[in-house]
């Protein structure tokens, strides 16, 4: 299968006809100028122009990165917070401790990571079937199109903590209106209402509110992505006498597949990093049957004030995402070069 | 000042490595903090703790006080009044940003464990002589300003202590005369009290530092320990699990607390359920202000001490804590003297009747005490507690995490005991041996 890609990067003459302006006022400028070779003056426009962006990203996130990953050899305790270059270097104890799964910390780590590891695989599936789902039933022209697209994508635009929060009443014990309605109907006892926010439902509650809040950014993207596979294909396979099943397999999927790969990416770092909504659901101690690794690692070094291990907790998280997205990228771009 | 700097970006970086976007929590304080820099100086920047019915009834009652404040000396204070769930971690980032407020009310419980940031000036005699001198403020609540030997790290302004609240009709529609006595009596009045939608008893199962404080004052009803004499952390001695034990036992087996309560969290859920009716009894601080609220007047509510132990039980007679606020002064604050202005204004006496009134609580300056309005019973029970009964938590350095992790695992135990566990001793140990490792590894 031949795929078009559409390739936005500027061609190396784009920036052609820029060169300084040559005149006379400008003549000691020009005489600087003129020292620097054109081919050279040329290549270095670009790079100056994205030069403010890269010394942000650099402040905004390299720098951080650089201090949290020092900060992990620290025993950076309360006695160190006010003057933290004085806390004492534990070279890699830190991680020692996080690592040993025997101990109270690194057995309960373990258990966060296992914990996000089948909450994310959950959600992401989840939320990409649905995008894809909505998305390729609103592909064809009906009545009320429009509106429900827009209402799928409320929860995306609705801030987190406004929606979550809700979520949050929703699901409470005694006056949530999730129990209301089961008692209601019947399916649960108004004496022994079911608990959403402990206990092990917790767990389901945290996936069904995060499918909520990811499932429309499948969708809009996935939605993007079929407007560009061209019509004639549609009616080309329809005149071959394929039908709609056939048509999602053999035309819609594959041209999707680029996209596809982006969205599983980007929803899987989205999901396994989310602190905003289980912070929200449960507040700062998540129950056990729904820790997800992000809330652990903040819950854990407050708990002790002791930012070092935290640190190198999140150095940990750091490494395996990297390796999980390379491996990733790799399997997914040979397959993509192999077809 | 490089270094803070390089502070605020480091935490931000741990935090972002983790994709801890903590909204709120971290970068909302290093921005409310920013005002002492920019604005001019004669305004201050005050985070007072949530002491009333919300967030907004503090800013009620606080603010008019505030406007005197402003009208006496030409100071303008910026208040923020910070949530129980958020205050300790709050400071924590402003210590860690140099980026904090000028003045602010920690849990004085905390005080050792602040005291040893070195984040806040330091109550010497020369500084206390300003406000007043020591011999003005209240002998237990003085004790709770930090470690033993070393000038208090803040100085109190609300002094409270637990008690045991009963709605009187209630109790009189069960059949009860008069409040329990004995911890048996306790859950006897307990079960008469539960029936329907109504519970014996409300606690606030998920907040940590009420969970802590209960694990305290039982922990001394049954002669525990937190620290032991090298102040290595024993929080799973037998005693303790026993403490703990006792206090979970009331939702567990006796059946008199509202499963619902585990998932209470941010300190006003189990207080609701007391003054609505829902729930017969409160072990509490005070509820003046929540109280008057909804309503009730002394003819609908009593106060009476939680129930001493037995003395045959080997613990000792304690029944409250020496709670309270205190007040601190941060030593980034460029507006030192406005904030030592601000903080001999909140220990003035005038301010102080009209503050603890408000709220119900004890004033922490002895010449306070001429105003009636401290002269109920209700004061005059909670004025003995502290005077006669209380303990001060320990004031060492690592007591805020025993608050965080012992807090934290009773929140997992209420949720375990909601869900129909059975809470054994072994189970309630296990869990505090998880918390005492965690403070070890931590340390």
């Amino acid at each position: 299968m031949m795929f078009m890609v559409v390739s936005t990067t500027p061609r190396p003459d784009a920036g052609r006809g820029a060169g300084p302006p040559s005149g006379a006022p400008h003549r000691r400028r020009g005489r600087i100028f003129a020292r620097i070779p054109v081919r050279f003056r040329r290549l270095s426009l670009p790079y100056l122009l994205i030069l403010p962006a890269i010394l942000l990203e650099l402040l905004i996130h390299v720098v951080p990165m650089v201090i949290g990953i020092w900060m992990s050899f620290l025993k950076l305790t309360q006695f160190y917070l006010r003057n933290w270059s004085a806390a004492p270097s534990v070279g890699l104890s830190n991680y020692r401790i996080a690592v040993d799964f025997d101990s109270a910390v690194g057995s309960s780590l373990l258990h966060s990571f296992l914990v996000t590891v089948v909450f994310t695989v959950l959600t992401v599936a989840l939320s990409w079937l649905l995008g894809t789902m909505g998305a390729v039933l609103m592909q064809g022209a009906f009545r009320g199109r429009g509106v429900l697209r827009a209402l799928f994508l409320v929860p995306y635009a609705l801030p987190v903590y406004a929606g979550v929060i809700t979520w949050s009443f929703m699901l409470q014990r005694d006056s949530g209106l999730v129990n209301h309605i089961l008692v209601q109907l019947h399916l649960a006892d108004a004496g022994d209402r079911p608990f959403w926010l402990i206990g092990d439902n917790s767990f389901i509650s945290l996936i069904v509110v995060c499918v909520w809040r990811t499932w429309p950014f499948a969708f809009l993207v996935l939605m993007a992505g079929l407007q560009n596979i061209a019509g004639d294909l549609y009616e080309a396979s329809a005149i071959d006498g394929a039908g709609w099943w056939r048509q999602l397999r053999s035309i819609t999927m594959p041209m999707l597949r680029p996209v596809n790969q982006v969205v599983v990416l980007v929803l899987f770092l989205w999901t396994f990093n989310d602190f905003n909504t289980p912070y929200v659901l449960f507040g700062k101690s998540a129950p056990e049957q729904a820790d997800l690794i992000s809330i652990h690692i903040y819950q854990s070094s407050f708990v002790t004030w002791n930012f070092g291990s935290g640190s190198a907790m999140s150095v940990l998280l750091l490494l395996f995402l990297l390796v999980v997205t390379s491996i990733y990228l790799v399997a997914t771009s040979r397959r993509r070069s192999d077809a | 000042m490089q270094i803070r700097k390089l502070g605020i970006i480091a935490i931000a970086g741990a935090l972002t490595l983790s994709a801890a976007a903590c909204g709120g929590d971290d970068t909302g304080s290093g921005a409310a903090g920013g005002s002492t820099e920019a604005a001019a100086p004669k305004t201050l920047t005050y985070w007072a703790s949530n002491q009333g019915t919300s967030l907004d009834n503090d800013k009620q009652v606080l603010q008019p006080e505030l406007d005197k404040f402003e009208k006496q000396t030409g100071i303008k204070v910026n208040l923020e009044v910070v949530p129980w769930a958020d205050l300790l971690n709050r400071i924590l980032a402003a210590t860690t940003s140099g980026q904090g407020p000028d003045v602010l009310n920690i849990g004085n419980t905390w005080s050792a464990s602040l005291q040893a940031t070195g984040a806040f000036v330091p109550w010497d005699d020369a500084l206390l002589a300003k406000v007043g001198g020591k011999e003005r403020f209240l002998g237990p609540s003085l004790a709770a300003t930090g470690a033993a030997g070393q000038p208090p790290t803040a100085l109190p302004i609300y002094g409270m202590t637990y008690g045991l609240f009963y709605n009187k009709k209630l109790f009189s529609e069960a059949g009860i005369a008069e409040p329990p006595k004995t911890w048996d009596e306790l859950i006897a009045d307990g079960k008469k009290l539960t029936k329907g939608d109504k519970w014996g008893l409300a606690v606030e199962g998920a907040s940590v530092s009420e969970n802590a404080h209960h694990a305290f004052i039982f922990g001394q009803q049954h002669g525990s320990d937190l620290f032991d004499a090298t102040g290595k952390p024993q929080f799973d001695s037998p005693k303790q699990v026993a403490a703990i034990k006792q206090y979970l036992d009331l939702m567990a087996v006796h059946k008199i607390v509202n499963p619902s309560n585990a998932e209470y969290s941010n300190g006003t859920e189990a207080v609701q359920d007391f003054t609505s009716g829902k729930a017969a009894m409160l072990m509490w601080q005070s509820i003046a202000s929540q109280t008057k609220a909804a309503g009730m007047t002394d003819e609908d509510y009593g106060l009476a001490p939680i129930p001493l132990p037995d003395p045959a039980q080997g613990g000792k007679q304690v029944n409250g804590m020496v709670a309270g606020i205190n007040l601190a002064i941060f030593k980034s604050s460029k507006n030192q003297d406005a904030a030592l202005q601000f903080v001999k204004f909140m220990t003035s006496k005038e301010t102080q009747q009209t503050l603890n009134k408000t709220y119900g609580s004890l004033p922490t300056v002895t010449d306070a005490y001429d105003d009636p309005a401290f002269q109920t019973p209700m004061i005059k029970t909670f004025q003995e507690i502290l005077g006669t009964t209380a303990a001060p938590l320990p004031q060492v350095a690592e007591e805020s995490q025993f608050e965080t992790l012992v807090g934290t695992a009773m929140n997992k135990m209420f949720a375990d005991a909601a869900s129909g566990t059975p809470i054994t001793d072994e189970y309630v140990k296990s869990k505090l041996t998880d918390a005492n490792e965690q403070m070890q590894a931590g340390g």
